[in-house]
């Protein structure tokens, strides 16, 4: 199998975000920067099909030059072989743009996969648009936020979380599928998977390459504001006898929250 | 006009639908705009009555025998069939399993900006303007959508039902093209959860366990005061799900679910910062925990200092009282 993976560099989840209101951007100074939690697991996910039925395994992010880091980790991991499509733009929020890239990318320099795997949601922009809008692009079926899958030949199963329960949704390859948590247990990489990383070239692709139209590139998402949300306070505050307290609990949630 | 995709769930419209259609209304009213109701599928005529209490101008019926179950591919060629002929000045969906599937599809089918997941739709100089958390609610961002149509999906359990009118809809039931063989995949099966418990994301009251529990089996603790109390459901902790003791569908924080129900209750959870993020915009929020100077009292409307393990029997005790009288 041909398998492409997406990943992206964010902000570890541990993160106490600051903004630059005038700016509309978050703070990137302090911030710990790591592969998308998400997108690990569809690293790994990858390399179990790959050592299940051959092929190879391609690690692509779409981003600054830091981004390298992240790529070169998955190599450790045991993937292939890795590519940086290099975008300077800030965060845009705008899923669109980013989808039109990486459809480009995968149309001229890495055509015919027969899965691209991504995270079902980028941590911090939380947008889950780029694998759908990828799919659509392209012109593939997708599952997203997908929790078990399954490839026989042509046919791909997966099971996706939905509201209080699953869906199963069988499709074709190639296809485009976005990994949830309980997918797999993300493997470390291995000494012997660093050192072999480092010996690898990563190629950098500059968006020129792609052909993409000034329009492609514009963003549709337009930031207005940003704000951080204001502190709750911290409330009524009771102690004593297990028995009180929950009777007094549940009189205050009855009369005056008014929400049971 | 602004469109609202209507999902449907076993033959039912989901609530989460209602909820986009009543804050389209309100945001047309604002700028002198009609809504519409799309439904999609087969057999729909019978669905469009149930919409009129929540003030559409019209109800389309995108109808094609193969889009009896869903299939990302095959509703989004239709909705973007529709925008593109009508075409839209926005087109909402909730920000359901499914909406959050196809919204996508549809937005880059038609080449337009999508707006994602969003708490609150305003109206500034004459244009929608949008107001979504990102980090999980560390932050909030506002945006404006530069496309015809505007694609945005709305976040559930955030905007309120209008007050039912006696509108009548005018009806319209369209034949949807699909092309052959543009359909390569498509919903096979729909697993429920065992005892067809509420979703965390579309819960009014959560009772969430963390590593205060000490096992799996104290969930159990949690299950029998959510049985109590409509549309309550089970949450946790990262710390419980990554040590396996309920699965991750129930997660809270920013790995898992943000939520915003009218009570989250917070059992033996310490509050780690991704999970303050998760929950922080719940309406009221009960902390239980032995240890006062944890993190979550600092974000608890009501905290109760003390052992969880007799604390929350006692508190299941007093709603049984409550319910029973």
């Amino acid at each position: 199998m041909n398998i492409l993976v997406f990943v992206k560099r964010v902000a570890d989840t541990e993160s106490r975000i600051r903004i630059q209101r005038e700016a509309r951007s978050i703070v990137e100074e302090g911030l710990n920067f790591i592969i998308n939690p998400y997108d690990e697991f569809a690293v790994e996910e990858a390399l179990r099909l790959r050592e299940a039925k051959g092929g190879m395994v391609r690690v692509i992010s779409v981003g600054r030059e830091e981004a390298l880091i992240g790529l070169r980790k998955c190599l450790a991991m045991g993937a292939d072989e890795a590519a940086l499509v290099r975008d300077d733009a800030p965060e845009t929020y705008d899923g669109l743009r980013t989808a039109r890239i990486i459809a480009r990318a995968v149309e001229r320099r890495f055509p015919g996969p027969d899965l691209l795997l991504f995270g079902k949601q980028a941590v911090g922009s939380d947008n889950s648009q780029v694998p759908s809008m990828a799919a659509e692009l392209l012109g593939l079926p997708q599952a997203n936020v997908v929790t078990k899958l399954e490839i026989e030949g042509n046919t791909a199963t997966a099971f996706r979380e939905i509201e209080g329960g699953m869906e199963r949704v069988v499709f074709s390859l190639p296809a485009v599928v976005s990994a949830q948590k309980g997918l797999n247990e993300p493997r470390y990489e291995t000494l012997k998977g660093i050192m072999a990383a480092k010996k690898k070239a990563i190629p950098v692709l500059g968006l020129d390459e792609l052909g993409l139209s000034a329009d492609d590139l514009s963003p549709k998402v337009e930031v207005t504001d940003m704000e951080i949300p204001p502190q709750r306070q911290a409330g009524k505050i009771l102690q004593g006898e297990p028995a009180d307290t929950a009777r007094e609990l549940v009189v205050l949630l009855r009369n005056e929250a008014k929400v049971i | 006009m602004i469109a609202v995709f209507i999902e449907t769930r076993d033959g039912k419209i989901k609530k989460a639908s209602l909820e986009a259609l009543s804050e389209a209304r309100r945001r047309a009213d604002e700028l002198g705009l009609e809504t519409a109701a799309l439904l999609v599928g087969a057999g729909l005529a019978s669905l469009a009555s149930a919409l009129n209490p929540f003030g559409p101008a019209r109800v389309v019926c995108l109808e094609n025998p193969a889009l009896g179950e869903y299939s990302s591919q095959g509703y989004a060629r239709v909705l973007a069939d529709f925008a593109r002929e009508t075409p839209p000045a926005a087109v909402f969906f909730s920000a359901t399993a499914m909406g959050k599937d196809l919204a996508p599809r549809v937005a880059a089918g038609l080449g337009a900006g999508l707006a994602s997941d969003c708490t609150k739709v305003g109206v500034k100089d004459g244009r929608l303007e949008f107001t979504r958390p990102i980090y999980a609610g560390k932050a909030f961002l506002s945006l404006t959508l530069n496309s015809t149509p505007q694609v945005v999906t709305l976040r559930p359990n955030v905007f309120p039902l209008l007050t039912p009118s006696d509108g009548r809809a005018e009806v319209v039931q369209k034949e949807a093209a699909i092309p052959e063989g543009l359909i390569k995949g498509r919903v096979a099966e729909v697993l429920k959860e065992q005892g067809g418990e509420v979703d965390v994301a579309e819960a009014d009251v959560i009772v969430s366990g963390g590593r205060g529990l000490k096992g799996p089996e104290n969930f159990s603790l949690l299950r029998e005061l959510v049985a109590l109390i409509p549309r309550a459901a089970v949450g946790a902790s990262r710390s419980a799900v990554d040590s396996g003791w309920i699965g991750h569908a129930h997660q809270v924080g920013q790995t898992g679910k943000t939520v915003s129900p009218n009570l989250y209750i917070a059992v033996g959870i310490s509050g780690a910062i991704q999970h303050l993020a998760g929950m922080s915009s719940s309406k009221v929020i009960v902390a239980v925990n032995k240890d006062p100077e944890a993190p979550i009292f600092k974000v608890a409307d009501y905290g109760v200092v003390g052992d969880l393990f007799e604390v929350v029997p006692r508190l299941t005790e007093e709603i049984k009282k409550l319910t029973s009288s």
